[in-house]
């Protein structure tokens, strides 16, 4: 069978900042259709930076980027950013807009009729666990912080995007609500088939959400493995990274109490066969 | 008192609405000036503080003197009306430039960032996001400059513009308080009225936070 072409493949990508100090250094990659990429890393290992030239908002210096195939140097920015969803921490719902509008700003911007709009609003809105006639005509500021982050999401995918680039979404919530929001996203996730960037420093999140887990070090990728496969990685950086989250254990952080005890539990009920579930290449 | 009413109240009127056009007619201007203005300098900041410099250099000249400079320009000078009101925008542009630069960079870049991330086009972002989300900080300039042209289009009498500011002069000149308080309690209330006015607008427009 002839490889796919994969949703997202970054060839020898390097950003510099205009002081010359370099981001990203040299970073390959690719993202298969319907797979979780989580991209770790310490602040400042230009994970951010490598989501945002996706939808370029961040222009690469060299290298290239390919979304289904396609340089997206040459394509529409408008076109290509409205067929992508984007997720940030602060969520950045207009303040003036409410939950209904929010959630419906890319058909919106689209010109679609307001019907439409209002219907795809609702049902999105109860796809990310909010009741619609509870809270389609509130706004932002009459929302948690979690229920914000649920109309970020169901924004990014008001227009059915089938690329979703997530930079650490939940990194703002208190560990409950990030809990239900990680349950929520990865029901959400297994339903609608996108492909999807999700950038977190939370090794948790990261095995709990990605197919594949990506590491970043200084603006070069250490790692790519299946999500399987990153805990037993010899690589010196992903040990290291794994122990800073599971302070003083040697062996299977998986097995060790300090391993989040909520993760492991929804890990084994979710992974009753280790390795038989690995997403792709 | 009824006796001077009588005899000055139909051209307190008159003046009054002499005194609104000219105030209004600059806040127009002044807002059909600074507002694209200083949505520019949001997009090129670095011009941001030679032209603020600019238009606040033209706050600090004296308004009789600003209304003498005009008077010998060619189609300006023609006509008293029109200096009042080149002079009055000229007064009115700092604050609602600098609250329109000022309100459009104070919003939240995370809803800027997602604005530009979801594919509003440049347009988009201004009128869906930008400009209603600084639309309370642009009408407090607004209001500013309302508030203080109310009071500096007085002086435009001077040249013969007409206004509340006739009455005031003749009151001077004459040394008659009653036509001084004639000119100068309706500018007042006019003044206060748009303060008022304005600032209920201001209210409606502002976004929780």
């Amino acid at each position: 069978m002839a490889p796919a072409i994969p949703a997202i493949e970054f060839r020898n990508l390097e950003v510099r900042a205009p002081q010359g100090r370099v981001i990203l250094d040299g970073v390959s990659l690719e993202s298969a259709e319907g797979t979780v990429t989580a991209i770790l890393g310490r602040s400042g290992s230009g994970k951010t930076t490598l989501l945002r030239t996706v939808n370029r908002m961040i222009e690469p210096t060299s290298g290239e980027i390919l979304v289904h195939g396609q340089p997206v140097h040459s394509a529409d920015l408008i076109a290509l950013r409205r067929g992508m969803g984007y997720v940030i921490q602060e969520t950045g719902l207009f303040p003036h807009f409410t939950v209904e509008r929010n959630a419906g700003l890319v058909l919106e911007a689209q010109g679609r009729p307001r019907q439409e709009r209002a219907r795809r609003s609702r049902e999105l809105l109860a796809a990310v666990g909010l009741d619609p006639d509870t809270f389609r005509r509130r706004y932002p500021h009459q929302l948690s912080g979690g229920q914000r982050q649920r109309v970020g999401l169901a924004r990014a995918l008001a227009a059915d995007p089938a690329i979703l680039l997530m930079d650490e979404p939940f990194g703002a919530l208190d560990p409950l609500t990030r809990a239900e929001m990680q349950d929520m996203l990865r029901d959400l996730l297994g339903r609608l088939h996108k492909t999807v960037l999700l950038v977190t420093h939370d090794l948790d999140e990261a095995l709990y959400l990605g197919d594949r887990i990506v590491l970043l070090s200084e603006g070069r990728l250490i790692a790519d493995l299946p999500r399987e496969a990153f805990l037993s990685s010899r690589e010196p950086q992903v040990i290291e990274y794994i122990r800073a989250f599971h302070r003083g254990e040697r062996d299977d952080p998986l097995r060790a109490p300090s391993f989040s005890r909520s993760v492991r539990k929804r890990w084994e009920t979710t992974n009753p066969n280790p390795g038989g579930e690995e997403g792709s290449r | 008192m009824n006796a001077f009413l009588n005899q000055y109240g139909g051209q307190i009127g008159t003046l009054t609405v002499e005194h609104l056009w000219l105030t209004g007619a600059a806040m127009l201007f002044a807002t059909a000036i600074a507002v694209p203005v200083g949505v520019w300098l949001t997009r090129s900041p670095r011009w941001a503080r030679p032209v603020i410099g600019i238009s606040n250099v033209l706050q600090t000249i004296p308004s009789l003197a600003m209304f003498g400079f005009l008077l010998p320009l060619p189609w300006l000078g023609e006509r008293a009306a029109r200096i009042a009101i080149a002079a009055l925008t000229a007064y009115a542009l700092l604050p609602i430039l600098r609250n329109t630069y000022a309100g459009i960079c104070g919003i939240d870049p995370a809803v800027i960032e997602v604005a530009r991330a979801l594919g509003l086009t440049g347009r988009q972002r201004l009128f869906k996001v930008e400009l209603p989300l600084a639309a309370s900080f642009i009408l407090a300039g607004l209001r500013t400059a309302t508030v203080t042209c109310v009071g500096i289009a007085t002086i435009a009498a001077a040249v013969g513009a007409g206004g509340l500011g006739e009455l005031i002069f003749r009151g001077v000149a004459s040394v008659d308080n009653r036509l001084v308080m004639a000119g100068a309690v309706p500018a007042a209330l006019l003044a206060l009225l748009a303060d008022g006015a304005l600032g209920l607008l201001e209210r409606r427009f502002k976004v929780p936070a």
